[in-house]
């Protein structure tokens, strides 16, 4: 099957086959402040998937906030220094599609008319992959470390989906989970409402919007919603929570890499909403 | 007030306003899944949009030429085209025709840029009779609202709202008149509708598309309601703005292939209709003059901007329909002739950034617009790029302090990893031995409608390290052990 967004390897597959692929993880911000176990799931996942995982120290933000608040200047500065950052890794992956997609398709046009870094940007964004793409289309993975038993809706990110085209491969990798029922629910390619500095914004838009959401994932009565966007996930979580109901929220690669010790979003670990 | 204090009270309205909510609940399966059918069935759809997108950038990229040609055979085949630079200018030129015409009765089919420039406003303060022929426009017009929508404006209204404002507005029904079904309150308005069609003295309608080989005007409705303002009355005015023209009719076909499927999922609108010129000497019937406005109103300015392709814009209302924004809080709120997706990338260009440049906060950047628009509009990088100019405002310094503060730290990746540190440890301290915040000292925007969930403490980069950490010292361990071991079996 081909996918829009199909890679194109900077490193020829024999080479890959001879080696295994350097993957510096982006880990993205939310994920470091706020569920660390995603950060190691996905380095599961990697390394599942035949690669090794550097995690670069000098990386720190994508740049989306300035980028999408208007500040072009700062996101250029932050785009040089993710982009040095990963120097002479042969990928980039994020467990986000809206990280990856600031890095993939936003650092090119941001710095399209910079002489000196623009082809530099074009080719940095040729090795980016949001996590699930990664797994599916570089590695061709189809079996994966993790199992679970019970009824699973997926909502699409946003970005991930509209921007870097990532739908199917995150259904595939779920298809591989033992035990795991896929239930769509309605609007799966509808917004969350989380938008960043949106949410707080515009937070009774915000809250509207989550709320048809929330809506949508209940009425095919999930034990689980499963995202590849932290800032959807505690938008969701975090809205479910307050309403009390009995959905549990994770990041899809802790379903996908067994990693699933620590609570969910919004949980405690014994199981309760405190 | 500010123009951003007056949207977020009007926000809030919409959200509260249960009927409204009510209607807007509709769109998703009348506007959504008509433009999902149609484009189904259409198998060209997608490419379709691109040679749509295309044409109306050739079109922009000489419109000085396009719109020359057009006059010339607009005049050629009697039209008088008439050049409006503002608002004001448009509004007194009608104004002129209507009173060289000895006006009393003005009938209006629906034009967005008449909403643009207030022209009924002006012309009822001018003792004119002026009605709008359009059955949702009538409605706003004796609800004395403003439309919600660019194709249906009053989809803010249920029928309950119809037949309450016939009933008060129309003085000769009678009390047991039934106005129950729809056919029964289109009846009441075809009534009133017909007698102003008969009587008007001047039809005003707007354009969809200006074709310059011939000087025509295509008009595109579903009640036929422009085909009786225009060929009734002595006098046609067509208002409309400079970005409508294309070169040829071949130019044309596409982009109304793609106009009513984008908007109401038909393939075609009922009524499409070609004017050239007023009624000539053989013709049954038709104006006796007709007159073209072409505004301007900030659009050449658009032009030579980098956001020209919002003037691609067909106005068939898709972005705002698949817009989650405008569908919680529906058109009025963003108190805007242009709501949803198209307003906030247009409507700074045409009312002034201090009005309208707010508009383009209310996104997510959700993309949505950008994928069913049909002329492919980068909506969301125009978005980004009226932020960017907000940005440089005075007013904006606070937020400007901020962004700017924040992205110094991010360029410092071992300051920011300690702030990060920080920060996780703090969150996890305000969430005790709980899993979650209800309610935060800072951003309480955040905890006044959901649940912060509470960090897992420790950030990841610190976790890796550590664990990176100790990898390396059992490597060395290991290595000392093999070294040990390897000088222990020479003798």
């Amino acid at each position: 099957m081909l996918y829009a967004n199909q890679c194109h390897p900077v490193i020829s597959m024999t080479e890959v086959y001879a080696r295994r692929p350097r993957v510096g993880l982006f880990v993205t911000c939310l994920v470091d402040l706020m569920r660390p176990s995603v950060g190691f799931a996905a380095v599961r996942l990697l390394e599942a998937a035949g690669c090794e995982v550097v995690v670069p120290e000098e990386q720190t933000c994508c740049g989306q906030p300035a980028y999408n608040g208007g500040d072009n200047a700062n996101a250029r500065k932050i785009a040089l220094q993710t982009m040095r950052a990963f120097d002479g890794l042969d990928y980039v992956v994020a467990p986000s599609g809206s990280c990856a997609a600031m890095l993939k398709v936003h650092y090119p046009r941001l710095l399209a008319d910079d002489a000196q870094h623009a082809s530099a940007a074009r080719a940095f964004a040729e090795r980016v992959h949001e996590l699930c793409a990664f797994l599916i289309d570089v590695c061709g993975l189809e079996q994966v470390p993790g199992s679970f038993a019970g009824r699973v809706t997926y909502h699409d990110g946003c970005s991930g989906l509209r921007e870097l085209k990532v739908r199917e491969q995150p259904r595939r990798l779920l298809a591989a989970v033992p035990g795991l029922e896929l239930c769509e629910m309605s609007d799966t390619d509808a917004c969350c409402g989380f938008g960043g500095l949106f949410a707080v914004k515009f937070p009774a838009i915000s809250n509207a919007m989550v709320t048809k959401k929330c809506a949508n994932a209940a009425s095919v009565k999930p034990d689980l919603l499963l995202s590849g966007e932290m800032g959807c996930l505690l938008n969701v979580a975090g809205k479910l929570s307050r309403q009390g109901a009995d959905i549990q929220c994770r990041h899809i690669a802790e379903v996908l890499a067994g990693e699933m010790t620590a609570p969910a979003i919004a949980y405690s670990s014994d199981g309760e909403r405190r | 007030m500010t123009a951003r204090t007056q949207f977020d009270a009007d926000i809030d309205t919409a959200l509260a306003d249960a009927p409204l909510q009510r209607a807007l609940a509709d769109v998703p399966a009348g506007f959504v899944a008509g433009r999902r059918r149609a484009r189904e069935e259409l198998l060209e759809f997608e490419p379709l949009r691109r040679v749509a997108r295309d044409i109306r950038d050739h079109a922009l990229a000489h419109l000085d030429l396009y719109l020359e040609a057009f006059e010339s055979n607009a005049t050629k085949a009697g039209s008088r085209v008439h050049w409006a630079a503002s608002g004001d200018d448009a509004c007194r030129i009608v104004l002129d025709i209507c009173r060289a015409a000895g006006a009393r009765t003005i009938t209006k089919s629906k034009s967005m840029v008449s909403e643009e420039i207030e022209l009924r406003e002006r012309l009822q303060d001018a003792e004119f009779d002026v009605v709008e022929t359009d059955l949702g426009e009538y409605l706003v017009q004796i609800r004395n609202e403003k439309p919600s929508h660019i194709i249906a404006p009053a989809i803010h209204m249920r029928a309950e709202d119809v037949a309450d404002v016939f009933r008060r507005q129309h003085g000769h029904l009678a009390p047991d008149r039934k106005l129950d079904t729809p056919e029964e309150m289109i009846a009441e308005a075809r009534g009133i509708l017909r007698d102003k069609f008969l009587s008007a003295d001047v039809g005003i309608t707007g354009a969809n598309f200006l074709v310059a080989e011939s000087g025509s005007a295509i008009i595109v409705t579903n009640e036929g309601n422009a085909d009786l303002t225009m060929s009734l009355p002595k006098v046609h005015v067509i208002l409309t703005s400079i970005d409508k023209v294309v070169p040829t009719f071949s130019d044309a076909w596409p982009l109304l292939r793609l106009l009513a499927r984008s908007a109401t999922g038909q393939a075609f609108t009922a009524y499409t209709t070609i004017v050239t010129g007023p009624r000539r000497p053989d013709d049954p019937d038709g104006p006796e003059q007709c007159h073209i406005i072409l505004l301007d109103n900030g659009r050449t300015e658009l032009l030579a901007s980098e956001m020209r392709p919002v003037l691609r814009c067909i106005r068939c209302g898709a972005c705002m329909n698949h817009c989650p924004v405008y569908c919680s809080i529906g058109g009025h709120a963003y108190n805007s002739v242009y709501p949803g997706p198209i307003g906030a990338a247009l409507s700074p260009a045409l009312a002034g950034a201090e009005q309208a440049a707010h508009l383009a906060e209310a996104s997510t950047f959700c993309g949505r617009c950008e994928q069913v628009c049909p002329v492919e509009i980068p909506l969301v990088s125009v978005m980004r790029q009226w932020r960017s100019l907000a940005l440089e405002q005075p007013r904006s310094r606070r937020a400007r302090v901020m962004l700017h503060t924040w992205a110094r730290l991010a360029q410092h990746p071992r300051i920011y990893r300690w702030c990060a540190g920080i920060a996780a440890r703090s969150l996890k301290w305000l969430a005790g031995s709980g899993a979650r915040i209800r309610r935060l000292p800072f951003l309480h925007a955040w905890t006044d409608y959901r649940d912060l969930a509470a960090p897992q403490g420790g950030t990841f980069q610190q976790q890796w390290a550590q664990r990176e950490h100790k990898r390396a010292q059992r490597d060395r361990a290991d290595v000392s052990a093999a070294r040990a071991r390897k000088s222990d079996s020479v003798p």
